[in-house]
């Protein structure tokens, strides 16, 4: 007689593997200042009081990652001689403009690649690796450092991130001061294990800036770990233009925390593209701070195969006379997942606010499966919020348009997907970004 | 001898619902024959067939051209035989602009015939879509519009004769490119056909009014009735209907 074994999945995720013993280790190895150690020890009591997010969770409802292999994924990743060749070019090169006011380039959390333009220096600029940054400007990172936007006590992996981040990039602009060159930061893993990348970005008042990051790693078989957190303060009339770009290997579990926080009558432009990983979770909050705040974030994604994404954004007005404007275009293919829940939200009277959020869909395949939650919780009359979102398949007649016109259907199909994304593609002010994601559009639509 | 298209005892279904029944018609290059019918006759399922949509089964019958069988080849492949169709209704492409367009449609053409084609230069297409454009009074800012986005009835029939001008077919299916067009666009329309024609066009003008034949004259006229052409003759058939309607053909054929 033959006896079936059936294999019984928990309920419960399973747990990385970390202890206290890891953040000290960790905070020790690298010298770290008693201050920053004390933050790390207080983040790690928070994760250890806090369970493992489950599918009752509302926010993790659709996202079930009890897949990861933690025990793979959680071997925090060291450097193993790797070096900025590594990184491919087109992750390396400037994407904004022809020069990079900076680059910085972490491969297995080691900085391989650290240049300064000329034209910064003197101006009071900093731009330099999180840990240099603790050491050497701790009066200007202590009082920013997961402090005033990404809170180590609002998510399990909130609190992982902040007792045992890895790596990271600080960026400061004093008071009236203008970058004007761009700045490129790529984080690039070449093996599978955990990483726990921190963007920290202060401009103080009137200050100018522009910056992209790049997320990318080797391909691998085994799993990786990819926990971040981004936090942009954008001091009053200040302008900070942010790209964030993502590419890891189809073996990566992304679980992100990212916050801007837009002072009065200051401007933030976040632009977002979403490409790789096995399943990305990532939460993206923009908080409108001070009067007249204007936060705009534009989100590109395309899953294929297996990949489950999950955007979870919020738009929050806390002054009045402050505009949001959202833009989620995305498509899926193959069994990929995607999800989007977004919320706009104003606290109580804020009058004059103007709240706009659109998620649109592409849906490529019948197996694909796309999901977009829109919300809105406003507490005020004289308001402009809306909100929509918009599901749809490759249609047959645009096709045949094309077609008959000469146009192959591969050619044709493409054509029309890209069409579907130029809206948002007309959002990014930077071309090579464009080309970026479109060429990345395009490897996933012919499946290469 | 010029190309030919042939038409020959094509059965048509949409859904298991039969549109043509028995279709058989013959435009040479350099003829222009008008295609006219009450509504509902086929017309424009003919139109359509002729270029493989989709929604449309072929259930007896052939096309050929130039001596291949049409019915074995995709819409891309048809269009670059030499093949054109001015739709009723041209769709609107969000995020595809008309110049993108028309460019991908003029490179596919070289790339089919020459694999190691680059394609057009993009000096040489601006000149070549600006004269077109200027044969048919259209502002210069419709190339970087979204492909009928947006278009006015008038503006979207002009644009389908641009591409026709651009594209330079062999045979060219004009489908309804009057309706919704005032007096003014119709002229414009028309005459941006007429300097089109000669000996190596090939027009069929499917029209359910005799106005556009004022301005494009045919050499043939055919009538369709449920699926099928029921008469051909030189122009004063097109005069005759004008004059009398349809109903005497309908009477002459229910009774047989």
């Amino acid at each position: 007689m033959a006896v079936v074994k059936q294999r019984r999945r928990s309920l419960a995720p399973a747990v990385p593997n970390y202890t206290e013993a890891d953040v000290r280790a960790l905070s020790a190895a690298n010298n770290e200042p008693v201050w920053l150690l004390e933050s790390r020890l207080a983040a790690w009591e928070l994760y250890e009081d806090m369970p493992m997010p489950t599918l009752n969770d509302e926010d993790w409802r659709r996202t079930d990652y009890r897949h990861i292999r933690w025990d793979e994924a959680d071997r925090i990743i060291t450097p193993n001689g790797a070096t900025l060749d590594i990184v491919p070019p087109y992750n390396r090169e400037p994407l904004i403009g022809d020069r990079q006011g900076g680059l910085l380039v972490v491969v297995d959390g080691k900085i391989v690649q650290h240049e300064v333009a000329d034209e910064l220096a003197g101006q009071g600029i900093i731009f330099t690796d999180l840990r240099t940054a603790c050491r050497d400007y701790a009066d200007l990172v202590r009082p920013n450092l997961m402090t005033k936007a990404v809170l180590p006590g609002e998510g399990k992996f909130a609190a992982l991130h902040a007792a045992l981040w890895t790596h990271g990039v600080f960026l400061y602009v004093p008071r009236g001061k203008a970058a004007e060159l761009p700045f490129h930061v790529v984080f690039y893993n070449t093996h599978p294990g955990a990483s726990l990348g921190h963007v920290l970005v202060v401009l103080e008042e009137n200050a100018q800036a522009t910056m992209l990051v790049d997320y990318a790693s080797s391909p691998a078989e085994q799993h990786s770990a990819y926990i971040g957190a981004t936090e942009l303060l954008v001091g009053d009339a200040a302008n900070l233009q942010y790209v964030g770009l993502q590419d890891w290997n189809r073996q990566t579990y992304e679980f992100s925390h990212q916050r801007a926080r837009v002072g009065q009558n200051a401007n933030l432009d976040w632009i977002t593209g979403t490409m790789g990983g096995r399943l990305v979770k990532t939460y993206m909050e923009l908080e409108l701070d001070g009067l007249g705040a204007h936060g705009r974030m534009s989100g590109f994604f395309f899953a294929d195969n297996e990949q489950l994404f999950d955007h979870d954004t919020q738009q929050n007005h806390n002054a009045p006379i402050t505009v949001s404007d959202l833009l989620f275009k995305g498509a899926a293919k193959d069994h990929a997942r995607t999800v989007w829940q977004g919320m706009i939200k104003s606290l109580p009277n804020m009058q004059k606010i103007d709240g706009f959020q659109a998620s649109r869909n592409l849906v490529l395949s019948e197996h694909a499966r796309m999901d977009g939650i829109p919300g809105l919780e406003i507490e005020a009359d004289d308001v402009a919020c809306s909100h929509a979102a918009t599901f749809g398949t490759l249609e047959k007649e645009p096709v045949f348009y094309l077609m008959s016109r000469g146009i192959p259907r591969p050619t044709a199909e493409l054509m029309v997907i890209d069409g579907f994304f130029d809206e948002l593609l007309q959002r990014i002010p930077f071309e090579r970004v464009r080309e970026r994601l479109q060429a990345a559009m395009e490897a996933k639509i012919i499946g290469a | 001898m010029g190309a030919a298209l042939e038409i020959r005892n094509l059965h048509v279904s949409v859904e298991d619902k039969p549109i043509l029944r028995g279709v058989n018609l013959t435009v040479k290059q350099g003829e222009v024959h008008a295609l006219m019918g009450p509504n509902g006759s086929g017309k424009s399922t003919l139109a359509n067939v002729l270029l493989g949509h989709p929604a449309y089964e072929v259930t007896a019958g052939q096309i050929i051209f130039e001596g291949e069988d049409l019915l074995e080849m995709e819409a891309d492949e048809r269009s670059r035989a030499g093949l054109f169709l001015a739709f009723q209704y041209p769709v609107s492409i969000p995020g595809v602009t008309l110049a993108n367009f028309l460019r991908q449609a003029i490179n596919a053409r070289m790339k089919a015939k020459d694999p190691d084609s680059k394609g057009i230069s993009i000096p040489e297409f601006r000149r070549l879509l600006k004269a077109k454009m200027d044969l048919l009074q259209m502002d210069h800012s419709f190339a970087g519009r979204y492909l009928n986005e947006g278009f006015s009835g008038g503006e979207k029939k002009r644009a389908e004769i641009l591409q026709m001008a651009t594209l330079e077919p062999r045979i060219a299916i004009l489908d309804e490119t009057d309706s919704g067009l005032d007096i003014d666009a119709l002229r414009i329309v028309s005459d941006g056909v007429n300097k089109l024609r000669g000996p190596n066009l090939g027009v069929l003008v499917i029209t359910h009014y005799q106005r556009i034949l004022n301005y494009i004259q045919p050499q043939y006229v055919h009538v369709m009735l449920e699926g099928q052409i029921v008469e051909s003759d030189g122009p004063e058939l097109a005069l005759r209907l004008e004059e009398m309607g349809y109903d005497w053909i309908r009477e002459k054929y229910n009774a047989l």
